[in-house]
């Protein structure tokens, strides 16, 4: 791995080093995240002023208000939180954190990039063709997703699970090589239990993925062959189910809700440990309620088919597995804040985004419960309560915990330190915006308001005056935060070229990446390094400085 | 809450919406606890110059507490969410009462079709009325609902008795409600079904025995003139 000249298109285009695709997912994410933005504010603008003339959009037409809800959720959740969450901070932070050169299958990790940048490529073009883009929920339920004469999208539709099952296979080769070179390329020295909590949860979201894509991967395929070449796997006019495509779909849809929030949660430890100067209270708690989080989450997927046709006794089983899941979720949350206790806490922008993220997403904890008890689900399920209570679980994860983590190792990214004041700015801002938009939507769904409606003028039970004006809310405090956004575009990219010099450990921190010059060279290290103790040695009674580098060797003790 | 805006007009929709205050009693007590320590702690722990952080590992005993108490409580309040949970759902989806009148409910691209039976109380015979977009029941009767979709999926949902279910193409899926109060109120399509799925509003009318009566009355009349 010696250093060695390369033209513009194979260091930047073509490389196989891990910090250059984790960058290129980090930049696809980011860019597909404005248009995921923008997505939204199109149709939370039809919403507040129906049938306007929206600046920058046009009128929306129904078809076009499902296409821009069912490809923001697509979006947000395969394009966005998965490239941010888990390929780009994957790729960036294992072989740093674990201290080897590169990832193991470093081709691999380039083909990875490269599918997915042809499946965002796929879901983008999917709205230029003739019938627009496809507007069945991002469920993609069938019959209405197979079949073209009801869903009025011949090619949205089809392109939609290509891009969607082209980026499962990104992805599959990404988790591949996350698992394999975490197990096997660790630095002489580190053991299971000194593996930063973030990598150990990267790990644990790709085996994850990799256990519950299949089906879905199955579900996906037979979806197509229903919509191209008119097989019946989902039909039931010829023998099909199309409930059979809900338990596939589901089966993967909820461990992949874990699958972004493992990272999430792993960020989070990094972050508060650093910026508490504290140990991670429990270290063994934490991974052993994420394993059991895990397991558990491949038994609760029919909690989101309660009232679509499944047996009713089914319904109590996943109501008991889906309530337990709360256990270790909560203990783990627990867990984080006892990690407070007796720390010495630093407010930075890093800190105050891994704080709101445990914050926020307790609520989107606590909400789910009315979702899981099914009893309760009969009324809410469909409803604005469902989506405020995921977005109060996904935008901590796909949002805030990426802002964490960015402006955490930004400064080991490109080598200079962002700018505290603008981050600050842009963190209240979007943060006070996001609980202005999503709660007023637990208060319209708790009265009633249905998913995915472009007009509600149809029901009058929900076309009174105070719960438009809750509607008007909300799409403001969205217009007000996607604003925000400018601000942290432009503190990024400034920071990036005029930002103070932040040296090798900005933050006095122990992992093992903050050993290495800002950014880090290829290859990493330039003497692979040997690990010494646990990552979240901080303030040790017996050392004067207040943390203990994980390569720093006994002997140096002072 | 709910009620507030949606009048309980179903036996179950009081179950329904104490289950929840329950739920919400439960875990807005562990939310409002778990917030406030978060916040205490973060202020009592602010960085001051010169007090260094303390170590803790975890394992010390009467830290730890303060994690496994809260933890054993919450399996407690999860073993009685269950148990409130799986008690409503039995009642309103699992157990169902023996039916005064059937109505068959059939969901299309993107209108409600219901068939109500007539005069003689039996659903498919000849006096059946059928009827878009609105459904005309009688208090105080146990009703089966017959739930069938002729193209996509649909989800028949009346807010007012809090009930929902899915319509499925190949299906006939059955349930029940009883309505307590009468009035006029929406029934919503609650599954993403193509693009006229904002526009697929019914509205059910629960009548008194005279008034529902006297609607059948009206609607029948045709037909036998027609005979």
């Amino acid at each position: 791995m010696a250093a060695h000249k390369q033209n513009f298109f194979m260091k930047y285009l073509w490389s196989t080093d891990h910090k250059i695709i984790a960058m290129q997912y980090l930049f696809t994410g980011m860019f597909m995240a404005l248009v995921g933005g923008f997505l939204a504010y199109a149709f939370r603008m039809q919403l507040a002023f129906p049938g306007t003339d929206i600046p920058l959009f046009g009128v929306v037409s129904p078809g076009e208000y499902n296409a821009l809800v069912t490809n923001h959720g697509t979006i947000m959740i395969f394009w966005v939180a998965m490239p941010v969450l888990v390929a780009a901070l994957g790729n960036y932070l294992i072989p740093l954190m674990v201290g080897c050169d590169d990832m193991v299958f470093p081709r691999l990790n380039r083909l990875s990039y490269q599918v997915f940048l042809v499946s965002a490529i796929i879901i983008l073009a999917s709205f230029f063709v003739p019938g627009g883009a496809f507007g069945g929920a991002w469920t993609a339920y069938p019959p209405l997703s197979t079949t073209a004469e009801f869903s009025l999208t011949p090619f949205g539709s089809p392109l939609w699970v290509l891009a969607v099952a082209l980026e499962f296979v990104a992805f599959l080769m990404g988790g591949i090589n996350f698992i394999t070179t975490a197990m096997n390329s660790r630095a002489p020295g580190m053991k299971m239990f000194d593996v930063p909590i973030v990598v150990w949860f990267i790990v644990l979201a790709s085996i994850l993925f990799m256990g519950s894509v299949g089906p879905l991967i199955a579900g996906a395929i037979m979806l197509l062959f229903d919509q191209l070449v008119g097989t019946g796997y989902f039909n039931p006019g010829v023998g099909g189910d199309p409930i059979l495509y809900q338990h596939l779909f589901w089966f993967f849809g909820h461990p992949e809700v874990y699958v972004v929030l493992l990272p999430a949660l792993g960020i989070v430890a990094e972050v508060i440990t650093v910026f508490s100067r504290k140990k991670l209270f429990a270290y063994k708690i934490v991974l052993y309620t994420a394993i059991a989080t895990g397991v558990l989450s491949f038994f609760v997927w029919a909690h989101h088919q309660f009232v679509a046709g499944i047996d009713p006794r089914m319904a109590n089983v996943f109501t008991v597995t889906t309530v337990l899941i709360s256990i270790p979720i909560a203990e783990m949350l627990f867990v984080y804040i006892a990690t407070l206790y007796g720390g010495s806490i630093r407010l930075t922008t890093p800190m105050l985004w891994a704080l709101a993220f445990l914050a926020e997403f307790l609520l989107g904890g606590v909400t789910g419960i009315f979702l899981g008890a099914s009893g309760a689900d009969v009324y809410f399920h469909d409803t604005y309560f469902v989506l405020a209570h995921f977005h109060y679980t996904f935008f901590p994860i796909a949002i805030i915990s990426v802002f964490a983590a960015v402006t955490f190792w930004f400064p080991k990214m490109f080598g200079r330190l962002m700018n505290e004041t603008l981050g600050k700015v842009h963190f209240w801002i979007t943060v006070v915006c996001f609980n202005g938009i999503f709660l007023p939507l637990f208060l319209l769904g708790t009265w009633g308001q249905h998913r995915r409606i472009y007009n509600y003028e149809h029901f009058p039970e929900l076309a009174g005056q105070d719960m438009q004006q809750l509607r008007v809310f909300a799409t403001m405090c969205l217009v007000v935060m996607l604003c925000a956004q400018a601000i942290f575009l432009f503190n990024f990219f400034w920071s990036m070229f005029k930002g103070k010099k932040a040296g090798k450990n900005p933050w006095k921190a122990n992992t093992l990446e903050w050993t290495v010059p800002s950014p880090p060279p290829h290859g990493n290290f330039a003497k692979l390094p040997v690990c010494y103790r646990g990552p979240y040695e901080y303030s040790h009674p017996d050392r004067e400085e207040d943390y203990w580098p994980q390569d720093e060797p006994a002997s140096e003790t002072t | 809450m709910i009620e507030s805006h949606l009048e309980q007009a179903s036996t179950y929709a009081a179950d329904i919406d104490n289950l929840i205050m329950f739920i919400g009693a439960v875990s807005f007590f562990w939310f409002f606890c778990a917030q406030g320590m978060f916040f205490y702690l973060i202020f009592r722990f602010r960085a001051k110059p010169g007090v260094k952080a303390e170590y803790i590992t975890g394992d010390e005993k009467h830290l730890k507490r303060w994690v496994s108490i809260p933890h054993l409580l919450i399996i407690v309040c999860d073993v009685f969410i269950i148990i409130g949970a799986v008690m409503v759902w039995v009642n309103v989806k699992q157990d169902l009462p023996d039916p005064d009148r059937t109505v068959r409910v059939i969901g299309q691209q993107w209108a409600w079709t219901f068939v109500h039976p007539g005069a003689d109380g039996v659903l498919d015979t000849e006096d059946d009325i059928t009827t878009i977009d609105e459904l005309h029941i009688e208090v105080g009767q146990v009703y089966h609902y017959q739930l069938q979709s002729e193209d996509v999926l649909h989800s028949f949902s009346v807010p007012v008795f809090r009930l929902k279910q899915d319509a499925v193409p190949g299906r006939r899926i059955t349930g029940w409600f009883e309505a307590i109060t009468t009035g006029q109120h929406d029934i919503q399509c609650a599954e993403m079904c193509g693009i006229g799925h904002g526009a697929m509003a019914a509205q059910i009318y629960i009548e008194t025995p005279e008034q529902h009566a006297q609607w059948i009355r009206q609607r029948g009349e045709p037909l036998a003139a027609a005979d």
